[in-house]
């Protein structure tokens, strides 16, 4: 079992607030990822939660233990740092065995549980390693080796693939999944990487400013973001966004006119909105097709086109400055400078308030 | 005539290479200038100008065992250097981890302070600490240079140590608090075997600086507890100057240390660049 609970907890820091009062339910094998900008409390979150930073009120408890101000090592749970933080003076062996030969445990129990972990991160051949003989991945294994053979109730993971390259990211992120599924055990990832969280996460947790913005499963946080905030945050290419004001409501949809003066009936409730509003209307690039200038009234001009292959990015202007980004076929062509329309999947558009809340859809669903 | 630019990076590391050997010839002077006399008559010594060739001889180190002893003040240099380093180092490390793992707003200051006590001179608290000595009666006692030389030699073994420490990533100390060590077991098993060249190196220049000192040495201690500088003054003044056992005693005072200095020049250099060298 592993259940954590975070009741209104706070961190000050020189008198600077990191983190405004959380609260959050962790549930036994999840998998939860902290995501934010730089400097959001994300890691400051985690290390909260392993006790490596003194909590400055509010309450974190596991399995209705309280452990607010346990010692780190009692908390029955185990770290993997961005950097590693292997024992460079120890083999992989003795760095994975290291905390179970500080509690004493038997030699040959010791034994067995680093040759299950090596077994699971295939690390057999390396045990008698120094860190240094070790490449960015392999160590990153023992890092996690060595929070394996503890069993603990919580893995905690502090941006642990930011330090390896492209590639090799890609294939942590599918190792750490399976990982997940075969421990079946509660995992905590702090990441800065939206796709690292959306592609990991049973649920995401979004932090913003020491504050959590929402919480939720990639999906919904995808398709239905409370905020400006997290709408911009999740999903590649980010979502672009456009100045509008209302026009008019009723109960079942709402008009807006963009800046660039092209009017849009959604189908919003009207009910939070009234005519003259000023509001944002979000729009993902995938929602948005390329069409000829005379078949569409919002009509943009043409600016870089990047081409991936699978895919084709265009960024376009519109008529009133603004910038959004398109996802196109990956044939597509498209020239600089030229006029082309843009159709927008009125489904799958978002509009928010002044304060930035999202004004909420008919259909939740609206997938 | 115009050189390329292969032959004025040869050039280049020619001259160089030159200059290293000729500063480094003229500070070993000295020392094979004071080896030689020592092995020179009295006579041979005074004459001048000086010979280079002569038949050497231990007439001079002969005479020095018999009239002092070197042994006797090769021991207490030995006692009060290592006492001096070893208690050193048992204050230096918990200090030095302290402030360099649980920084606070003071810690800069308060290195450096430390430091600034080197900048006093010595001569400036002889009365305070010779009373203190005389009245805890601990005049011409070992103990009194080896708390002198803890003391003196302390600011610079805690930047040292200090400097290693910070060198090292505070992710390690952590992780091994989250695997369930103690303080004293983080500091035991993952700091001090990380950091282990660099304290070596600090115990070496504290143990030379000990070792060498001399002016507390030749104000605090008359016969029983001086050590080899001591030694050497005596051999300086009243009964004028016989150079060649000077050079004999100094020579033999030196070599201990030159020796040790020299099977760890390498430790030595690295740990006198505060860890700029990986």
């Amino acid at each position: 079992m592993a259940d954590l609970k975070i009741r209104k907890l706070r961190k000050v820091f020189d008198g600077l607030e990191i983190i405004k009062g959380v609260d959050l339910d962790i549930n036994d094998h999840e998998f939860v990822v902290f995501v934010g900008p730089s400097g959001c409390g994300k890691s400051t979150l985690l290390r909260l939660i392993a006790g490596l930073e003194e909590v400055t009120s509010g309450t974190i408890s596991l399995d209705g233990r309280d452990i607010t101000d346990v010692t780190p090592a009692k908390r029955d749970l185990a770290m993997v740092f961005q950097t590693y933080a292997l024992y460079p003076h120890m083999s992989v062996r003795k760095n994975m065995s290291f905390a179970l030969d500080l509690a004493g445990i038997d030699k040959s129990e010791v034994e067995a549980k680093v040759q299950d972990a090596a077994r699971i991160l295939e690390l057999g051949h390396l045990l008698e390693r120094k860190p240094k003989a070790l490449s960015g991945g392999q160590r990153q294994r023992v890092a996690i080796g060595r929070a394996i053979v503890r069993n603990p109730k919580v893995f905690l993971f502090d941006e642990p693939l930011s330090n390896l390259d492209a590639a090799l990211r890609v294939q942590m992120r599918l190792e750490l999944a399976r990982l997940h599924h075969d421990l079946n055990a509660t995992m905590i990832y702090v990441t800065h990487d939206q796709v690292e969280a959306m592609t990991l996460a049973d649920k995401v947790v979004v932090l913003n400013g020491g504050r959590i913005e929402q919480v939720g499963s990639p999906m919904a946080l995808y398709h239905n973001p409370v905020n400006q905030f997290v709408a911009g945050f999740i999903g590649t290419p980010k979502m672009g966004f456009l100045d509008a004001r209302v026009i008019s409501t009723d109960p079942h949809s709402v008009t807006i006119e963009l800046a660039a003066g092209t009017r849009l009936q959604l189908p919003i409730s009207g009910a939070r909105v009234s005519a003259g509003n000023k509001v944002t209307l979000g729009i993902r690039p995938e929602h948005i097709e390329v069409v000829k200038a005379s078949e569409s009234a919002f009509q943009v001009e043409m600016d870089v086109t990047e081409h991936l292959g699978s895919d084709t990015f265009c960024y376009v202007r519109t008529s009133s400055g603004e910038t959004l980004t398109v996802r196109a076929p990956g044939d597509f062509t498209g020239e600089f400078g030229q006029r082309v329309g843009l159709a927008l999947d009125l489904n799958h558009c978002h509009l928010f308030d002044e304060s930035g809340l999202t004004i909420p859809k008919l259909n939740q669903r609206a997938a | 005539m115009m050189l390329t630019l292969k032959q004025t990076r040869q050039l280049r590391t020619f001259l160089l290479g030159l200059l290293a050997w000729a500063v480094g010839l003229v500070m070993f002077f000295p020392i094979f200038w004071m080896i030689l006399t020592s092995f020179k008559t009295e006579l041979a010594a005074f004459a001048s100008p000086p010979e280079l060739f002569f038949t050497p001889t231990l007439e001079n180190y002969v005479e020095i065992q018999q009239r002092s002893g070197y042994f006797s003040f090769a021991w207490n240099s030995v006692v009060v250097s290592f006492g001096s380093t070893i208690i050193g180092m048992l204050i230096a490390v918990p200090a030095a981890y302290s402030m360099a793992f649980y920084e606070s707003k003071r810690t800069k200051s308060t290195l450096l302070w430390m430091l600034s006590t080197k900048m006093l001179p010595p001569v400036g608290v002889l009365m305070p600490i010779y009373l203190l000595c005389k009245n805890t009666g601990l005049l011409d006692t070992r103990t009194a240079l080896v708390i002198i030389y803890t003391l003196i030699n302390l600011p610079i073994m805690v930047w040292m140590v200090y400097s290693f420490f910070k060198e090292i990533p505070k992710d390690i100390l952590e992780a091994a608090r989250l695997d369930g060590a103690t303080p004293l077991q983080e500091i035991s098993r993952v700091l001090l075997p990380i950091s282990k060249g660099g304290l070596a190196s600090t115990m070496l220049l504290s143990l030379i600086l000990s070792w060498n000192e001399a002016f507390w040495s030749l104000n605090l201690t008359a016969s029983k507890a001086a050590p080899l500088t001591a030694l050497i003054a005596s051999y300086s003044s009243p009964e004028g100057l016989f150079w060649a056992k000077l050079s004999a005693v100094s020579t033999l005072a030196c070599a201990p240390i030159l020796i040790i200095g020299w099977l760890s020049q390498k430790q030595l250099v690295r740990g006198l660049s505060f860890g700029a060298v990986k």
